[in-house]
This record gives C-alpha cells, sequence and structure tokens, in this order.
C-alpha cells in the first residue's frame, strides 16, 4: 500500500511540473506556471485590495485547485469541516508568510519551478526556507500548537468553494468588475479554461496525495518520512526536463524572470515563509487545498495571504525585478519578529 | 493501554504526539479526525516497524492502535 502510494505523488509532482511549464508556454509569466503568492497577490489585485497595476487578474489557477480538492474530498468521502483553530494568529501567520514569499517573488512551489528554469537565486531562496523549516521543527518539538479545532457545520466548510465559483463566474460573464493587467506579470495568462483545468486537476490531486512543500522538509527532518518530499523532487524533475525540453532553462543569478539577486533579503524572505508556513501546518499551496476540503482554519490562512498581498503592493513591501524595497525589509523583519514570538507564546509544555 | 486524543489537531501535530506516547510504551490508542493522520501515523509505524490497526468509530472519527 505504501508503494502505490508514493506512486501516486511521484505522478502529482510529475503533472503539476510539466502542466507548469506548459502553462508558461500558453501566456502565465515566466517561471510561473504556478505561484500560489503571486497568483493570490494577482486576485487581490483584480479584486481592487490593491491597485499595482502591473499585478491584477483573478488567477483560475487557484479557483480550480480549491474547487479541484473539494471535488476530490466530496468523492472520497473526506470533506470534513472544522475550525476554530487559533484563526486570528492563523491569519496574521500567513499575512507573514505573504510578506516573506514577495520578498523572495514566489511561493514555496515558484521556488522548485523558479530552481528547474536555472534560476540560481531560487537555491539561496531554498536554504532560506530550510532554515525556517528547521526552526519550525525546534517549536513543534517543543510543543507548539495552535491547538485544537472543532467540528462545524457544512455552510462553514462550503463558503470557500462557493466563494471561489462566485469569483469564476464573475471573471467569466462580468469581468468588466474586476481589474485586469495591461502590462507586467498580471497581463501574461494562460486562457482561462485550460488554466481552470490544470487547476482542478492539480487541486485533486494535492488533496489525495496531501502535496505540501514545507511538509516535504518537515517530515523527512522530523520522521525521517521522505513521502513528500518525494513530490516536491518530482515537481522539480518534472519542470527541469519541461523547460529544457522547451528551451526555457537558462542558469544564473542575473536577469532571471520575475526575480532579483540580492541573496540577503531572497534568504530572509524565504526563510519567514517556510516558519510561518510550518506553523501554519502547511504551505500556501497545501492551505489553499484544505480551504477547499472544509478545513475553516485554512479559509482563514488564505485570507490572511490575500489581505497579506494586498497590504504588500499598497505599502511597497513587495519586491521587483529590481530588488527588494526598504519597507520590503522592515516588513519582513517585523515579520520574523511576530511569528517567533507567536511560536514562543503557543510552546509552552502542557500537563507531561 | 494509553489512549492519544489527537482530533482536532493540525498536521503534524498527531504524529508528534504519537512518536511522544510510543516512546513512552506500546500498545497505544490514538484518536484522530481524518484520514491525513491515519496516513501519517501509518508511514510512522510503518517506518518504525510497529503493528498499527484502524477503525472508523461512529462519529466518523478514526481510532488508531500501535502495538
Amino acid at each position: 500500500m505504501a508503494k502505490e502510494k508514493k506512486t501516486l505523488i511521484i505522478l502529482t509532482g510529475a503533472i503539476v511540473g510539466i502542466a507548469a511549464v506548459l502553462l508558461v508556454k500558453l501566456g502565465n509569466p515566466p517561471n510561473m506556471g504556478f505561484c500560489i503568492a503571486c497568483f493570490i497577490r494577482d486576485t487581490a489585485g483584480a479584486l481592487k485590495l490593491h491597485s499595482a497595476p502591473v499585478v491584477q487578474y483573478a488567477r483560475p489557477e487557484i479557483i480550480g485547485m480549491i474547487l479541484g480538492a473539494f471535488a476530490m474530498a466530496l468523492a472520497g468521502k473526506e470533506f470534513n469541516v472544522r475550525g476554530g483553530s487559533s484563526p486570528m494568529t492563523r491569519f496574521v501567520l500567513a499575512f507573514f508568510v505573504m510578506v516573506g514569499a514577495l520578498m523572495f517573488l514566489g511561493c514555496p512551489l515558484r521556488m522548485v519551478l523558479r530552481l528547474a528554469g536555472g534560476d540560481l537565486n531560487a537555491l539561496i531562496g531554498l536554504v532560506g526556507f530550510a532554515c525556517g523549516i528547521l526552526v519550525g521543527i525546534a517549536f513543534l518539538k517543543k510543543g507548539f500548537t495552535l491547538k485544537k479545532s472543532v467540528k462545524l457545520g457544512t455552510l462553514e466548510g462550503a463558503m470557500m468553494p462557493v466563494i471561489v465559483t462566485v469569483l469564476f463566474v464573475i471573471l467569466v460573464a462580468f469581468p468588466s468588475l474586476l481589474v485586469f493587467s495591461e502590462e507586467g506579470p498580471g497581463s501574461k495568462r494562460a486562457p482561462i479554461f485550460v488554466a481552470l483545468i490544470v487547476g482542478l486537476v492539480v487541486g485533486a490531486l494535492a488533496q489525495k496525495t496531501r502535496l505540501c512543500m514545507v511538509g516535504g522538509i518537515r517530515d523527512a527532518v522530523l520522521f525521517k518520512d521522505f513521502y513528500l518530499l518525494t513530490g516536491f523532487a518530482a515537481i522539480f524533475v518534472a519542470a527541469l526536463v519541461g523547460n529544457f525540453a522547451m528551451g526555457a532553462f537558462h542558469a544564473g543569478f542575473e536577469g532571471q524572470p520575475i526575480a532579483h539577486n540580492d541573496f540577503v533579503w531572497n534568504f530572509l524572505g524565504m526563510a519567514l515563509c517556510g516558519l510561518g508556513s510550518v506553523l501554519l501546518g502547511g504551505c500556501p499551496l497545501r492551505q489553499c487545498i484544505l480551504s477547499g476540503t472544509g478545513n475553516a482554519d485554512s479559509a482563514v490562512a488564505v485570507l490572511g495571504m490575500l489581505v497579506g498581498a494586498a497590504f504588500c503592493h499598497n505599502f511597497g513591501m513587495a519586491s521587483s525585478a529590481d530588488g527588494p524595497t526598504a519597507h520590503g525589509k522592515v516588513g519582513v523583519i517585523v515579520g520574523l519578529i511576530v511569528v517567533l514570538v507567536i511560536a514562543v507564546m503557543n510552546s509552552q509544555k502542557k500537563e507531561a | 493501554m494509553k489512549t492519544v486524543d489527537a482530533r482536532g489537531y493540525s498536521c503534524p501535530e498527531p504524529v508528534i504526539m504519537t512518536q511522544n506516547a510510543v516512546k513512552e510504551g506500546l500498545p497505544v490508542t490514538i484518536l484522530v479526525d481524518s484520514m491525513t493522520p491515519v496516513k501519517n501515523i501509518s508511514r510512522f509505524a510503518g517506518n518504525k516497524g510497529l503493528k498499527m490497526s484502524y477503525t472508523e468509530t461512529d462519529e466518523g472519527d478514526f481510532e488508531i492502535v500501535l502495538e
């Protein structure tokens, strides 16, 4: 049984990697077939939560992932409505996960995709990400917990799938309500229905396999369990092969698409992202997937990322290809402090 | 038998709770509320060479026994 499961997660990783390369070919920004952070940020822009003209588009990939996870959870009788495990703390953690991700310019998934495109800055990001996870693991070992969730009514769990469905209807039927970038990454997009279908497939597979970027490194270190890390590796290998096949592999630090080469801040941004994600129990991708399966705590985390992304652009904290901003550096430092305080305050050993 | 109630805790806390309980001796019963921790604990048991069985309760939770 364990063998069979690994086949599925390798297959899932391979599909994600190849789909990412194809989405770029079909119009998505370079090395950004998928990026949960970027796509939530674009969606925040489309909804006018921020007004950065280059990053506004309601990305169907995100909508598809949440709905794909929802459908798979229903089919597998795994739609399990729960919530109430420190929702406000999760909101704040997710907010700063986004601040860290937009310092680096990518969620952990895009980090792997950037690496597979030859962007060596992502290697620095990966080291930072792993360091953040190691710090998070130390707190988990000390008894870090955001406390129990409780069972909730079906409607609570249906909120997120319904909200993204409404968003999709608006995107297709009433696009004038939204804002769309005319230049920059937000203007680069694969056809709506292709993006939706890819999102649905990836969402369904990610739900089934529990694919998680942060869980990969965490479980390998904590339990010597390499199951999730296998998925992470499969994405990298598939995207690498795909990029070579498309002639889209360009190794180097300089001039990488939608990236900057400030080592220190790439490292710190991803360290914040990794640490915050461990404390949340999963990477941004995993939070999206869980939000489709009835997990209200993850739905709150997705909203935290949405608001975080809006703040990043409203207050000049998001990096660009020109590099990090002063506000972004302050945001990452504040984020590291806040997240560490949350980690310490929730790590008191209970009973024995 | 020692029972660990890991229902409601998010990933990876149920596995850490299981790990701590197993250190104190077997057999251990663990209650969880979804298939995710069941599968996580199943891999943990596999790595440690423990025998695992589980049943679904009337409330839709899962009762895992490790020995």
